[in-house]
């Protein structure tokens, strides 16, 4: 007979081991991106691949967020005839939540798949041992540079799409929806606190690192050629998404709870 | 297995290893001595490969020993590891070049890990490494995707050479080439060691190869060297796991596994 615990059992041991592994990866990634050598030209070239060339999903994802924010709120307000809270409503869920969101999602997908294939090749094709008989630690040389980038561009990102976001709001509110311009904009800076913004900057500097380490940790793990590289671009991707909500809650928590 | 007088380069004794209930190395002994050219021959899957990693320190053997030059490397903290491993080079099976580096950056790569020289000089030596390897300078700024086989591993020989180490490994150098770019890369490996001085430890299952690079074959089965001797007396090794293998018999004592 089998024994019904014994599934459970498995799963929970699995989850162990791959939870030690990846604090192990965690902890080893760190002290790389403390201690000497930094790698600056590997770390200013992530931040191109990470950050610049992530400004068009960003940008795009943002402007129709905030379109569809502004006309959201507008219809739904104007059932109680609050209309005029549309500029707050824009700004805040934007700063506050899907500026941050809505940029770690698209940014996981883009660059935690490209991590994880990336880096999963080179473990695959040898690479990565390559590294080590050449004198470089590949956590330092492939994984540091690549946290050091996340962590640095993520946040200037959503401070791109914060803008972008706005703006989206802005555009249909006064083409659309009639606002008038001057007001609409004087809303939008008269409710809007530091605190809104640093804190949507903060959880993107987290998500940042969430997308990166997903990325790495998967890639560097993977196993048996093309197909190892495929596992561990999707597991890069999922897991970044669903710790990016995650961490989004427990953060908002202890901004807002208080 | 006879040992050489002098310490050897290398010495193994007992090496095991296994991944989860896969037993790959069973108690493997093996010395390659000063400026010698070892070829170990086996079978794909029987573990060549997990030997050279656990001599680099890439894999981590679950009992035994591994001396280079007397000194056990099992037991050393990573900055005299990087030191014993700064003495070695290696061409790997499918040459694992780095893609997002260009030919010459891949060939000094060691070298400027060490800070040994700067970009310029790196990359003056790695064209005379690419020469030595039969490229000409023009390779130089390619990046590696646009090699053809032959001429990666190539690059895999001058990038394993560029800091003139004094051991070096070969994975599988031939597999994968047609027979003439083997003898060509067969050459280059006789030729780029004597030059360097260097000992060899190769791994293969090509045995024209074997018997032109190697002074002495190993044969690696289930785990151990069942056999070891000069090149000359491999045909007369009286060994019937040999004897199969280096005529490549289907029928014999070893059987392949359905499995790998
Ligand atoms: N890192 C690893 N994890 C699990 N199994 C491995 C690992 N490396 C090698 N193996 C297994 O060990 C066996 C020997 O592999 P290898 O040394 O590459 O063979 P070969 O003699 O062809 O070079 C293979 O069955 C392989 O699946
Ligand atoms: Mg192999």
């Amino acid at each position: 007979m089998i024994n019904p615990l014994q599934p459970i059992g498995r799963v929970f041991l699995a989850f162990l081991r791959t939870a030690g592994r990846l604090t192990l990866f965690t902890g080893s990634a760190a002290t790389h991106c403390l201690r000497p050598p930094i790698y600056t030209r590997m770390i200013l070239r992530q931040m191109v691949d990470i950050g610049y060339f992530s400004l068009p999903v960003v940008g795009l994802t943002a402007i129709f967020a905030g379109m569809v924010l502004a006309l959201q709120s507008y219809t739904g307000f104007s059932r109680f005839g609050a209309e005029g809270a549309v500029a707050n409503v824009v700004v805040l869920s934007i700063t506050r939540e899907l500026g941050p969101v809505l940029a770690g999602l698209m940014v996981a997908g883009r660059i935690g798949a490209s991590l994880a294939a990336e880096i999963g090749t080179m473990r695959v094709t040898e690479q990565i041992d390559a590294l080590t008989t050449l004198s470089t630690n590949p956590m330092k040389y492939l994984v540091a540079p690549r946290l050091i980038a996340g962590l640095v561009t993520f946040p200037l990102l959503v401070l791109v799409a914060d803008v972008i976001g706005v703006f989206g709001g802005y555009l249909v509110a006064v083409y659309k929806l009639g606002f008038n311009p001057a007001n609409y904009l004087t809303a939008t800076y008269d409710f809007l606190t530091a605190e809104d913004v640093n804190s949507g900057l903060v959880k993107a500097a987290v998500f940042g690192v969430i997308v990166t380490l997903m990325g790495c940790y998967h890639g560097y793990h993977s196993r048996g050629g093309a197909q190892g590289v495929g596992t561990a671009t999707t597991n890069a991707v999922v897991s970044a998404s669903i710790l990016i909500l995650c961490f989004d809650y427990i953060l908002t928590e202890l901004f807002f709870a208080a | 297995m006879t040992d050489t007088a002098a310490t050897p380069k290398i010495r193994m004794r007992g090496l095991k290893k296994a991944f989860g209930h896969k037993v790959v190395l069973d108690g493997l002994d093996l010395d390659v001595g000063e400026g010698e050219s070892v070829v170990v021959i086996g079978g794909s899957g029987t573990g060549k490969s997990v030997m050279l990693k656990c001599i680099l320190g890439l894999l981590k053997p679950d009992a035994g020993t591994i001396a280079v030059d007397g000194t056990n490397v099992l037991d050393l903290g990573t900055k005299d590891r990087d030191a014993v491993n700064s003495h070695i080079g290696m061409l790997f099976q499918g040459a694992a070049l780095f893609d997002s580096l260009p030919v010459w950056e891949n060939v000094a790569f060691g070298l400027l890990a060490e800070h040994r020289v700067n970009r310029a000089e790196a990359r003056d030596i790695a064209i005379t490494k690419l020469a030595q390897v039969g490229l000409s300078a023009d390779v130089a700024d390619l990046q590696p995707a646009e090699l053809s086989g032959g001429m990666q591993k190539r690059v895999g020989l001058a990038r394993a050479i560029a800091a003139d180490p004094d051991i070096i490994f070969f994975d599988e150098p031939t597999t994968g080439l047609d027979p003439i770019m083997a003898d060509v890369i067969n050459d280059l490996i006789i030729k780029t060691t004597r030059e360097v001085g260097a000992t060899a430890l190769s791994i293969t299952h090509d045995m024209a190869s074997a018997r032109k690079i190697a002074d002495r074959i190993a044969m690696l089965y289930q785990g151990r060297i069942i056999w070891a001797g000069p090149v000359s007396e491999i045909d007369s090794a009286d060994n019937p796991f040999v004897d199969q293998f280096i005529h490549g018999r289907a029928d014999g004592p070893i059987k392949m596994a359905v499995r790998a």
